[in-house]
């Protein structure tokens, strides 16, 4: 089986200052996958990743990562992947071409020169490859970071929130791209807030507070967690979600326009509660899948809420 | 009236600006301990009247003229006696090697040739390469002799103190005979110049890869620490070089600095004063999380380099606590090693000495920052 894992990792804990940031966490991520990496901001994303590509040693937990050990064989980790960082971190100060073929050095690559011209024609920059880093805008900085990552062909990409403050157009060409590349065969590892990103992915890992909650096929989520939604039109809704958020039967309510998506696990409850609506004639109550957006917003306020309990 | 200063606006900048100065502890701590390191330097540790500064004897005759001289420059407290020595080699290589900066030559027959009326002549040899150090025990020399001539001439003898001076000093001040200060000063400021900026430069150019965030890009690829510290802190040490070069050309066409000593030693000597530079750059950048930050620390080590390496103000003059402190610092040594080999003529065996402390002071500082560097890695 661990043939076909490109990331095999389990009980990953990493303490900093006495607090556990990721606390026994595994994760499975097929080869040639397109695996979604879901949290709130702080929930330890970025340091699972760092120690699944050899950057950070984990205080405890193993595993293997496109079949070295990562504990031992970070430097062959490093070979083979990879890592675009959160923040833009390639020189300000260097071309593009010139930071390209830095990374390039870093990486010993043969035929230094035709792979470095190659990814600036790939990238659409090559006209303007001796114009300073520092002067791109977000998005071409961001294209940039990646080609920049995938300039020694790795047979697995570690994206860490990599369309943080890139327009929705930016945003489109860059999953166009990851697309490309996962059908090619490479594994990708995404972290991002964006549900629309998340719809993208083939699996999906949601992580808080340094623990895993969910995992699994992105299909699959909605039903995993059990949610039944039903999707509400009609007048003044805004009093009407003030009223909803008061009651207990109703798990979430989530404003979409002109539309209330209500969630809940308890099927029956909900039911009731539309039968009662849709008798008074006001608004209209219909029965939809529950998506992942829903399933994301449940989860993150259930989280919150398990996190204030056990504080107090 | 939207455009009126408004006094609640002032105070929410002021107090925003108050939050922002405690929080940044590196800074804070440097708007403390900085006056306070200046006021304790110049206050307790500096003194430019140096006193008992380590002399040393060759006693060729012996008697009570010359034991009241010697006891005469002891009580003076500007001299320091240590021991004997037994041949003028022995002498100049004391002076040479900075364990003395005085050596009293009794001549043969002095006691007699007093007697005669002979005036025999008593040789006090200084090592002016630092004339500050030496001025006032030479000054007060000849009024130490008297004393000692009209206490120990009495009765019978009194014949003898009287005219010509029964005793001529002859004060010989080795390796810079004018006292000319800058003699001392130039070649001390090679030491200052090398610390300021290879420490300064190290520190930001390593801290700025971590603040920017490229550092986190770099060693996600396969390169090793160690390939990533030398190619840092190589091009600097080209830097030192040419410092270097800039400083002896103009050491030697503007100030007239001699160097007498041997290069290979000077060569020896800088390199190993460049690398114990860049070490300590090395681990202030393990320390500060900004360049700010990383500007700031090299400053606060470079106050001591200037006050109390002996490159401003004599090192024999500073109180036990400030040399101790002073001894911890490499431009110190580096300071000694120049001007023993530029103004005293000195070998490599005259340095070795130097180099051993400079060694020790490095292996510390190397042994720190690795282990701080491990840290700040994960």
């Amino acid at each position: 089986m661990t043939a076909e894992l490109a990331i095999s990792v389990r009980g990953l804990t990493k303490i900093f200052d006495g607090r556990k940031v990721v606390d026994d966490f595994d994760m499975e991520v097929p080869k040639g996958a397109i695996y979604g990496f879901l949290g709130p901001n702080g929930s330890g994303k970025t340091t699972t990743i760092r120690m699944m590509c050899g950057l950070l040693t984990p205080d405890a937990g193993a595993g293997h990562c496109l079949g070295f050990d990562i504990l031992s064989e970070q430097n062959s980790i490093k070979e083979n992947v990879g890592y675009m960082t959160q923040r833009f971190s390639l020189y300000a100060d260097l071309t593009i071409r010139e930071n390209l073929d830095f990374i390039a050095r870093m990486y010993r690559l043969n035929s230094r020169k035709s792979r470095v011209s190659e990814a600036l024609v790939n990238l659409g920059l090559a006209d303007r490859a001796n114009q300073l880093a520092g002067t791109l805008s977000g998005g071409w900085k961001q294209r940039l970071a990646l080609a920049a990552c995938m300039i020694h062909k790795p047979a697995l990409l570690l994206l860490d929130e990599p369309t943080a403050g890139v327009d929705p157009k930016a945003r489109r060409d860059f999953w166009d791209e990851i697309r490309k590349l996962s059908a090619q065969g490479v594994t990708v590892l995404v972290s991002t807030h964006y549900m629309d990103e998340a719809v993208q992915c083939d699996f999906i890992a949601y992580i808080a507070y340094g623990k895993k909650l969910i995992a699994g096929p992105a299909s699959d989520i909605p039903g995993m967690i059990g949610l039944h939604t039903w999707r509400v039109t009609g007048p003044a809704l805004a009093d009407l979600e003030l009223a909803l958020r008061k009651d207990p039967d109703v798990g979430q309510v989530a404003r979409f326009g002109a539309v209330l998506h209500l969630s809940g696990t308890d099927k029956a409850k909900l039911l009731a509660l539309a039968t009662r609506y849709n008798a008074e004639g006001v608004y209209t109550w219909v029965h939809k899948e529950a998506e992942l957006e829903e399933a994301f917003i449940y989860l993150m306020t259930g989280v919150e809420d398990n996190f204030v309990s056990t504080k107090s | 009236m939207r455009w009126r200063f408004s006094p609640a606006r002032l105070f929410a900048v002021l107090s925003k600006e108050f939050v922002q100065m405690r929080r940044d502890k590196i800074t804070f701590v440097m708007m403390i301990g900085v006056p306070i390191m200046q006021l304790l330097i110049f206050g307790y540790a500096i003194n430019s009247d140096p006193r008992h500064l380590p002399t040393l004897v060759e006693m060729a005759d012996e008697g009570p003229v010359t034991r009241a001289i010697l006891s005469g420059m002891q009580s003076s407290t500007y001299f320091d006696f240590q021991g004997i020595v037994t041949s003028p080699e022995a002498g100049d290589k004391a002076l040479r090697d900075g364990s003395a900066n005085f050596v009293v030559v009794v001549p043969p027959n002095f006691e007699r040739d007093i007697l005669r009326g002979l005036s025999p002549e008593i040789l006090l040899s200084a090592d002016a390469s630092d004339p500050t150090a030496v001025g006032g025990g030479a000054a007060a020399m000849a009024s130490i002799i008297n004393t000692a001539v009209t206490q120990t001439l009495t009765g019978p003898l009194s014949y003898a103190a009287g005219t010509p001076p029964p005793i001529s000093v002859v004060i010989h001040r080795q390796y810079n005979p004018e006292g000319n200060t800058s003699i001392n000063i130039v070649p001390g400021l090679l030491g200052v110049i090398l610390s300021l900026t290879m420490v300064m430069i190290t520190a930001v150019a390593i801290v700025r890869e971590t603040e920017k965030g490229t550092m986190e890009a770099l060693i996600a690829t396969p390169v090793r620490p160690l390939e990533v510290m030398l190619g840092k802190i190589l091009p600097y040490v080209l830097v030192g070089y040419v410092q270097t070069i800039v400083f002896l050309i103009a050491s030697q066409v503007l100030f007239g600095v001699p160097f007498i000593g041997s290069r290979l030693a000077f060569f020896v000597g800088f390199n190993l004063y460049i690398v114990v530079n860049l070490a300590l750059g090395f681990l202030i950048s393990t320390v500060a999380r900004s360049q700010m930050q990383a500007m700031q620390i090299s400053f606060f080590t470079l106050l001591p380099t200037i006050l109390l390496s002996g490159f401003m103000f004599p090192f024999a003059a500073m109180p036990g606590w400030a040399q101790a402190i002073g001894s911890a610092i490499p431009a110190t040594h580096f300071l000694r090693l120049v001007r023993k080999v530029m103004l005293k003529g000195a070998d490599i065996t005259d340095i070795l000495g130097d180099l051993t402390n400079i060694s020790l002071i490095m292996l510390v500082i190397v042994a720190v920052a690795l282990k701080r560097y491990r840290q700040t890695l994960d």
